[in-house]
């Protein structure tokens, strides 16, 4: 299992739309994921789970992959949770 | 006694009809053992993909009538029907408790729905209502009724209901369906924003007393002042029948105002632009008639983030506005902020009275490095439209010459850099600051327009926050004071031969319009949905009779009796 913390830089957060997309790209991967905001952790595979984590921008998020392709994921997902909510 | 409900009226219009009180009691249930939690599992999992396929079909059907843009929400949905954290926890709960789908979908999605509804964000809070809906979808196939019902309706009413749904407004037969009052939502919500697009008048937030209204109730709704009428009398039914086919008649007698330039009854032609304060903007801009842009904010690219836009951003965001407008004039105004509006990531320093400290023009002068970076921005995207610059809060000529000189100084940087720049940029100032407009003379020589931002010019001259309730009534558009003053600065740039315009609320104000007009403004900057209604106006007001009146209207003495001719003049004109 490996974990890393990344910072939200989308400004409107994350909810639907961002959501999606990152539930999405989770859903590509066979590996287990979790999402970590303060005490909360949540299944990255369920978007429902995600909302109620109420990421803002500048949360700090980790993330906790464990499984097949742990390595790419956590790279792939983090550039999403740092990048690609800027839209 | 008529009963008499009001609410935010969310989508204007007026219907008369009998109420349809929408039942979407799906969740009241109670656990029950079941005899095989497998067939359970089944039961449930058939639910799902029927409510997967009505939501497939609702989608598409949302997609033709509203666009894909209002379809997404209903992908939001199909991807709750796959969501393991739903969806596996309710399986879960069957096969390990032996409990009944209906429980345990309560359950489960009730959860979800408390965490998501007590969030901060606006946006997450509506995504309750997402849950709410498809659990009720499900409930639905689970106990073998239809959802909503809204399907089943096959005579004219007015839908009552807690909230509508996304799925509840895409089914609305618009043959049936006059209007819908909903207990709770505001302007922004779903049902709101769905009721605009499809033009069925809505009334949203009328409160608890809403939902009590029964089936078959005769209900009038005037989603033009957000009233709810309920069990009206006939003498009640009578006069909104016929303000009802007034509205009709008023709303036809607009659209074909649309593509229509904007000329006075005897000829004068002057523009209608509209004040726009993000691209979002831009469809209602043009939904309505708009012959251009006469403000548009900047500010937005500046907020609500923590750090400054770059110029490639802003370039971006100029260049579509520029674009979109399909050449028509778009003034853009540089950065307006201080006073009221703020920059956390900039670390102003805290000042005793913002505003009349450093913000707008003064505050750009004192950055140049984030004033340069807008220019250039302008700069570069003026080539893809008709540009004007507009500077804010100008009390002096020198701020107007330095402002200048720096925009000189970055086109001579991108024309040494081979980008493309229009030569034929107008740079105009917002005139808000009393001294401005006292001043107009000699700022005329120097601008190449003005526009008269009323609502700060009004503030400034009367010395009144029209935020602060205790001095708000100091906030008079027709107070001889103002008049004089607008006056002066239009005469001013009619001496130098520049135009005036005037992009505060007053443009849009019914009773300034046609002393405006009289005093020879030339363009009209205003809301969008002000746009129709003040060309209808201008299109029945004579300039030259009020060009007559401007003397007699500037030796009244107050706005109160200024208003009162005014009145008394339009009544005459419309006879």
């Amino acid at each position: 299992m490996i974990s890393q913390t990344f910072t939200v830089l989308n400004p409107s957060g994350f909810h639907a739309r961002p959501t999606k997309v990152f539930v999405q790209k989770v859903g590509t991967f066979p590996c287990k994921v979790n999402v970590i905001k303060g005490e909360k952790k949540v299944n990255g595979k369920s978007s429902l789970s995600m909302l109620t984590l109420g990421i803002q921008q500048n949360d700090e998020v980790t993330l906790e992959v464990d499984g097949e392709q742990e390595e790419q994921a956590i790279k792939e997902l983090g550039a999403l949770l740092t990048y690609i909510f800027e839209e | 006694m008529t009963k008499r409900l009001t609410g935010i009226a969310a989508s204007p219009g007026i219907a008369i009809a009998k109420a349809f009180r929408l039942n979407n009691d799906h969740y009241e249930t109670a656990p029950e053992k079941v005899a095989d939690a497998l067939i359970e599992v089944e039961r449930f999992r058939k639910a799902i993909e029927e409510a997967k396929l009505e939501l497939e079909e609702i989608k598409d059907l949302t997609e033709q009538r509203m666009g894909a843009a209002k379809a997404e929400i209903f992908e939001a949905h199909l991807m709750l029907l796959e969501d393991p954290d739903y969806i596996d926890a309710i399986i879960e709960g069957i096969e390990g408790e032996g409990l009944n789908a209906e429980y345990k979908l309560h359950e489960v999605a009730r959860s979800f729905i408390e965490v998501l509804s007590s969030m901060d964000n606006e946006l997450l809070r509506e995504r309750a209502s997402d849950v709410r809906d498809v659990t009720g979808r499900i409930m639905s196939r689970l106990r073998g009724v239809s959802y909503a019902a809204i399907s089943a309706i096959n005579e004219p009413c007015i839908l009552i209901a807690e909230d509508l749904t996304p799925s509840d407004t895409a089914q609305l037969n618009l043959d049936y369906v006059l209007g819908f009052v909903t207990e709770i939502g505001s302007r922004t919500s779903h049902s709101a924003i769905m009721a605009r697009s499809l033009e069925v008048p809505a009334i949203v937030g009328a409160g608890a007393a809403a939902v009590e209204i029964k089936t078959g109730t005769m209900i009038i709704m005037d989603a033009v002042e957000g009233a709810v009428l309920i069990a009206p009398s006939d003498e009640e039914v009578e006069s909104y029948q016929a303000r009802k086919a007034a509205y009709d008649q008023r709303r036809v007698e607009l659209r074909k105002l649309l593509d229509r330039p904007t000329i006075s009854a005897d000829g004068h032609r002057v523009e209608l632009a509209a004040n726009i304060g993000s691209v979002e903007d831009l469809q209602k801009v043009l939904a309505n008639g708009a012959e251009g842009i006469g403000l548009f904010r900047t500010e937005f690219l500046y907020m609500g983030r923590n750090a400054l836009p770059s110029e490639e951003e802003q370039f971006q965001v100029y260049k579509h506005v520029l674009e979109r407008m399909d050449n028509k004039p778009v003034v853009i105004r540089t950065l307006d902020i201080g006073g009221d509006k703020e920059l956390p990531y900039m670390k102003l320093p805290v000042e005793s009275n913002p505003f009349l400290g450093l913000r707008a023009v003064r505050l750009c002068l004192s950055k140049q490095d984030l004033f340069r970076t807008q220019l250039r921005a302008l700069l570069r995207a003026s080539s893809y439209g008709q540009l004007k610059i507009m500077f804010p809060m100008i009390a002096v000529v020198d701020e107007l010459l330095a402002a200048k000189q720096l925009l000189q100084e970055e086109k001579e940087k991108l024309v040494l850099e081979g980008i493309a720049v229009s030569e034929t940029i107008e740079v105009g100032i917002m005139i808000e600051v009393p001294a401005a407009a006292l001043a107009a003379d000699f700022l005329a020589k120097e601008s190449d327009f003005f526009s008269i931002g009323t609502n700060d010019l009004i503030q400034y001259t009367m010395a009144a926050d029209r935020m602060n309730e205790t001095v708000s009534y100091l906030y008079q558009p027709c107070h001889p004071a103002i008049l004089r003053l607008i006056q002066m600065v239009i005469q001013a740039a009619a001496k130098e031969g520049k135009w005036v315009g005037m992009c505060g609320e007053m443009a849009g104000d019914e009773t300034a319009i046609p002393i405006l007009l009289g005093m020879g403004l030339h363009e009209f900057s205003m809301s969008a949905s002000s746009i129709l209604p003040a060309r209808a106006l201008i299109k029945q007001t004579s300039h030259r009779d009020w060009a007559g009146y401007t003397e007699q209207i500037l030796s009244l003495s107050s706005q109160s009796q200024i208003k009162q001719f005014v009145e008394q003049k339009t009544r005459s004109d419309l006879k």
